[in-house]
């Protein structure tokens, strides 16, 4: 999963870092991420995984590293489904 | 009562008085002489109280460059509040298929091409494009006032879709434009309360187009880059704001190029005063003749009166 976040944090998170030098708990804000590219994340990883973010996680916090966006997004695939 | 029949009976009581003049459009009125008054008063004011500021004066027309518009970022936030200006552009045929649509009742505005200009979405809008290259040592202040558009028909009489702000907009290092937006939070609050305003500060948010727009709406809280100054109207649990604190980090000064004299990126902050919004507030505190308003606050309105 994690290399699927990646791979959208490279397409969408114009970020001003390498993404494969940053660690699972780097902080992409400060990598560069601005709010509005971690929109166009969110909505990339709705797509990429078939789900959608309920309101609760629509903050900073969710998106801020690849740790807590892998979290998330475990969170809404597992149990019930 | 509710929100929306105060509001309702408030726009009433305005249209009776003449203060406003409905056009038949929700949000869009003509203004009577007394609340015109009131408004250059106000304006006045603020005037006074920024006098030795610095501040350099500048004028706009409610229009901006769509150029600046694209760049700006408009779109991606705030799609739902945008006015785009369109004119005909076509020659003898399609000004006939024009007119016979218009005659039929039918949408003639197909007939419309995008022009070069939008509407102004807020005063301090056509100040970033024109402040390219490098500010002067200690960086800059703007004082402007315009009228700015929104599309967000309503008939609270607080929510009009064109309306003037009286902006000051600071452009400078990070750590002044912070300081300079703090210390004018209490300002601010300061002349409203001079004026009999039961006005109190609350964090804010800019009402961002769609999901996105919440994250937007919650990044921006949680930076606490927006603060406004809000007085019940019609509602005491949905206060109004009229006045507006906005800290754009350097979204602006990087999207359009301003640097600091040491040749860093600006940041940038603007407050903004929602005139009509003041005016109302002042007509429901008061009441709506200004001739019997109490004394200390027409001393501050009208101080050689």
């Amino acid at each position: 999963m994690k290399d699927k976040i990646r791979e959208i944090l490279r397409q969408h998170g114009r970020l001003s870092k390498d993404v494969d030098t940053l660690p699972d708990d780097g902080d992409l804000y400060e990598a560069g991420m601005t709010s509005h590219a971690s929109v166009n994340v969110m909505l990339a990883l709705e797509g990429q995984f078939d789900i959608e973010f309920p309101d609760r996680m629509l903050k900073r916090s969710v998106f801020q590293s690849i740790a807590s966006i892998s979290a998330a997004i475990e969170e809404l695939t597992s149990g019930g489904g | 009562m509710t929100a929306e029949s105060a509001e309702k009976s408030f726009l009433d009581d305005l249209v009776r008085s003449r203060l406003l003049v409905e056009t038949g459009v929700p949000g869009v009125y003509g203004r009577g002489a007394v609340f015109e008054d009131i408004l250059a008063r106000f304006d006045a004011l603020v005037s006074a109280t920024v006098a030795n500021d610095g501040a350099e004066k500048l004028h706009f027309p409610p229009i901006l460059a769509r150029k600046s518009f694209e760049k700006s970022g408009y779109l991606k936030s705030f799609p739902h509040l945008a006015g785009s200006v369109f004119a005909f552009q076509g020659k003898d045929a399609e000004h006939q298929q024009l007119l016979q649509k218009l005659e039929a009742g039918e949408d003639w505005t197909a007939f419309l091409k995008a022009t070069d200009v939008v509407l102004t979405p807020a005063g301090c809008y056509p100040v970033y494009p024109s402040m390219r290259g490098t500010l002067p040592e200690g960086g800059k202040l703007i004082d402007l006032w315009a009228y700015c558009f929104r599309h967000e028909p309503s008939d609270d009489p607080a929510r009009m879709q064109m309306f003037r702000m009286r902006e000051l907009i600071r452009l400078a290092d990070l750590e002044s434009v912070k300081a300079w937006r703090q210390t004018w939070i209490e300002r601010g609050l300061a002349l409203l309360e001079d004026i009999g305003l039961p006005a109190y500060v609350a964090p804010a948010n800019d009402p961002f187009f769609g999901r996105g727009g919440r994250m937007l709406a919650a990044a921006q809280r949680e930076q606490e880059l927006k603060f406004e100054i809000v007085v019940p109207i019609c509602s005491a649990d949905r206060p109004t704001a009229i006045m507006s604190f906005n800290y754009h980090q350097d979204h602006f000064a990087s999207t359009f190029g301003i640097q600091t004299a040491d040749g860093s990126t600006a940041h940038t902050a603007c407050l903004g005063f929602g005139m009509e919004r003041i005016v109302l507030a002042l007509l429901k505190t008061h009441g709506l003749r200004p001739a019997e308003w109490p004394s200390s606050v027409r001393d501050k309105l009208w101080p050689s009166a």
